[in-house]
């Protein structure tokens, strides 16, 4: 049955060569687009490098605070301070690291000039974290208390400023400070926020004063905690610890009284920022956001394909009589149909696929986004399909009712 | 076999109604070769569609091996339709996109039936109507007695009991239009298959063990 669907499918692609070509033009064009944010979307969310163990990584950076009067500040605003007294004490979890966002610095060399992000953080990060590392390794909790002044570098650091030589037990200076090299990491991508930098130097080497007792901070560029839980089922307790400290938050500054936040998924944090008025995640609600502008895209090309595939039924009347005739059910033809154009949205599909290939080469050889690397993995390439089929779907189901509401009688009156 | 009682067909349209069959009473038996007759537009095809479920009358009765069918849910229709009839049409209505044998196989698909056993009888069917040598030609290059075998070659591969004929030879020169006819002549008689064959042609309906008469929608027996 399926093989002769898969030939009536494959001798109507070949019958009308420019429908043919409009119809996989547009199918390819929509799902290239789809396959081009899946790819963002995973090189954000997805499991890679760093973030290897990130189904057991939860992280403390949103928050909202207000005053009595009903002010309010939200984003990563809190100090170090909060962090190191209402995340760092937290016992479930393994490990917990503090860290800032990072910064831009401007140094030179030999009258070169370089603008390098620079982080500050603690040995913690680089259990939590799993970067590969190219040479030597991070520094250690020791390294931290001593305020030791010694720095991670990126590849792209060492090719700059080092001429690609082995950069390990060498110095850079960033600004007035000079830094012993100890480790050599891989790339990481601007998109990975949190982990992202290209020099990461020890929290203590900061010229903040990180235990003032405040909880919201005006330091630019602000803290964040990142906790590893020791395994996945240890995740709701671990919010539940935190969401105990932080009905038990000291307000020392004076004006706020209220917090809201977590420790929590990346992707909850997002869903708290726009769906949640910043209290509450709300990832449910992102996701339906996300797939009704999926779908509000698809609706042109989808209704554009529905036209093309009304005309193609109207002309294969005969076909439907004669099915019918001999024993299909309506419910049988509609199957056929929407397998039919399932087929040809995939074949759409697969074109997309090598489309997208060469897009997100281009888009990651641009330099728009620092060490941007857009990958086809397997997790793309599956939710690309899962999407060509849905579109299949889509586009498919009304029209293939019209055809199964052709009368048969009415159909097989006329001529072939 | 197939039993008619006062079957009346009206199509209506939104100022119209026309009426296009009126109080039929008929009744085909088993192993029986009727002819229906009359001129154009008198009612002979709806007759066929109706008895073949592909329309339903307005009033009356059909019953198919003395079941009431009139108001069967589409996929029991669509398993009476597979299993008890076979249809030929004038136009013959063979898909252009398919090879012979893979048209022959279509009634089969809506059948539990595994791929090699559809084709083996599809080309037993087609040795039945002496194109065994054309299987995997497209309708394309046939000529129309050709085409007219290969669709009696589907209208049989799923050995039902009735064969509904709509003007099988309408669209064949005399010589093309005997042999289809002496094809159906011998289903009937060495297989026991019912026929029932709308035509125009006086000659043909005289070779049929019945003739129905239908004017204006009604029977003039």
């Amino acid at each position: 049955m399926f093989k002769n669907y898969l030939k009536i499918a494959w001798k109507i692609l070949l019958r009308h060569k420019l429908f043919t070509f409009i119809s996989l033009f547009g199918i390819s064009f929509t799902l290239l687009i789809l396959i081009v944010i899946t790819s963002f979307i995973d090189h954000t969310v997805g499991r890679q490098a760093p973030e290897n163990r990130q189904n057991r990584i939860l992280t403390a950076t949103y928050f909202r605070l207000t005053t009595e009067s009903g002010g309010n500040t939200v984003g990563p605003v809190v100090s170090y301070y909060f962090l190191d007294r209402y995340v760092r004490s937290l016992k479930t979890p393994e490990a917990v690291t503090i860290s800032s966002f990072h910064k831009n610095v401007i140094t030179y060399k030999d009258k070169k000039k370089f603008n390098f992000a620079l982080k500050y953080t603690d040995g913690e990060f680089w259990n939590i974290y799993d970067f590969k590392f190219l040479e030597g390794k991070g520094f250690s909790s020791a390294d931290v208390e001593q305020a030791t002044p010694v720095a991670v570098i990126t590849a792209d650091v060492r090719k700059k400023y080092f001429e690609n030589q082995s950069a390990v037990g060498e110095y850079i200076q960033l600004g007035e400070n000079s830094y012993r090299v100890i480790g050599v990491v891989d790339n990481v991508s601007l998109l990975r926020i949190l982990p992202y930098s290209d020099v990461w130097v020890p929290i203590t080497l900061s010229k903040a004063n990180l235990m003032e007792p405040k909880i919201v901070t005006n330091e630019f560029p602000g803290y964040f905690a990142a906790v590893l839980a020791r395994s996945r089922s240890d995740i709701p307790a671990i919010k539940a610890e935190f969401r105990k400290h932080l009905s038990q938050v000291e307000f020392t500054d004076g004006h706020f009284n209220a917090i809201w936040g977590g420790v929590e998924r990346y992707s909850e944090t997002i869903s708290r920022v726009f769906m949640g008025s910043m209290k509450e995640p709300n990832l449910p609600g992102l996701m339906l956001v996300l797939f009704l502008l999926m779908l509000l895209f698809m609706i042109l090309p989808t209704i554009n394909l529905v036209n093309i595939n009304i005309s193609r039924i109207m002309e294969r009347s005969s076909e439907i009589g004669v099915r019918k005739a001999f024993g299909a059910s309506s419910k049988t033809l509609v199957g056929q149909f929407i397998v039919e154009n399932i087929i040809i949205t995939l074949l759409g599909g697969i074109i997309a696929v090598f489309l997208a290939l060469i897009i997100l080469s281009i888009i990651n050889n641009s330099g728009i986004i620092p060490h941007l690397h857009l990958v086809m993995n397997w997790r793309v390439f599956y939710k690309s399909m899962l999407i060509a089929v849905f579109f299949g779907f889509l586009s498919g189901v009304y029209p293939a009712y019209k055809m199964s509401r052709l009368h048969p009688a009415e159909v097989l009156r006329g001529g072939e | 076999m197939i039993k008619l009682s006062n079957v009346e067909k009206v199509y209506r349209t939104d100022k119209i109604e026309t009426l296009a069959l009126k109080d039929i009473n008929l009744e085909v038996k088993k192993g029986d070769f009727l002819s229906v007759m009359g001129p154009s537009g008198c009612g002979k095809s709806t007759l066929l569609n109706i008895m073949g479920l592909l329309d339903s009358p307005t009033r009356g009765k059909i019953e198919i091996e003395n079941r009431p069918v009139n108001n069967l849910p589409d996929k029991k229709m669509a398993y009476l339709r597979n299993h008890k009839i076979g249809f030929v049409f004038q136009s013959f209505h063979l898909i252009n996109d398919l090879s012979v044998v893979d048209n022959v196989e279509i009634p089969l698909l809506y059948r539990r039936i595994p791929g090699s056993e559809r084709r083996r009888k599809a080309l037993a069917a087609l040795a039945k109507v002496g194109l065994s040598t054309r299987t995997k030609h497209f309708p394309s290059q046939l000529s129309g007695g050709q085409r007219q075998r290969v669709a009696i070659a589907r209208a049989i591969v799923g050995q039902p009991e009735i064969i509904l004929a709509d003007e099988p030879t309408g669209n064949l020169d005399s010589n093309m239009g005997q042999e289809i006819i002496d094809i159906l002549m011998d289903l009937n008689k060495k297989d026991q298959t019912t026929i029932v064959m709308v035509t125009h042609d006086e000659r043909i309906a005289e070779q049929t063990n019945h003739i129905v008469r239908l004017f204006d929608g009604s029977q003039v027996n």
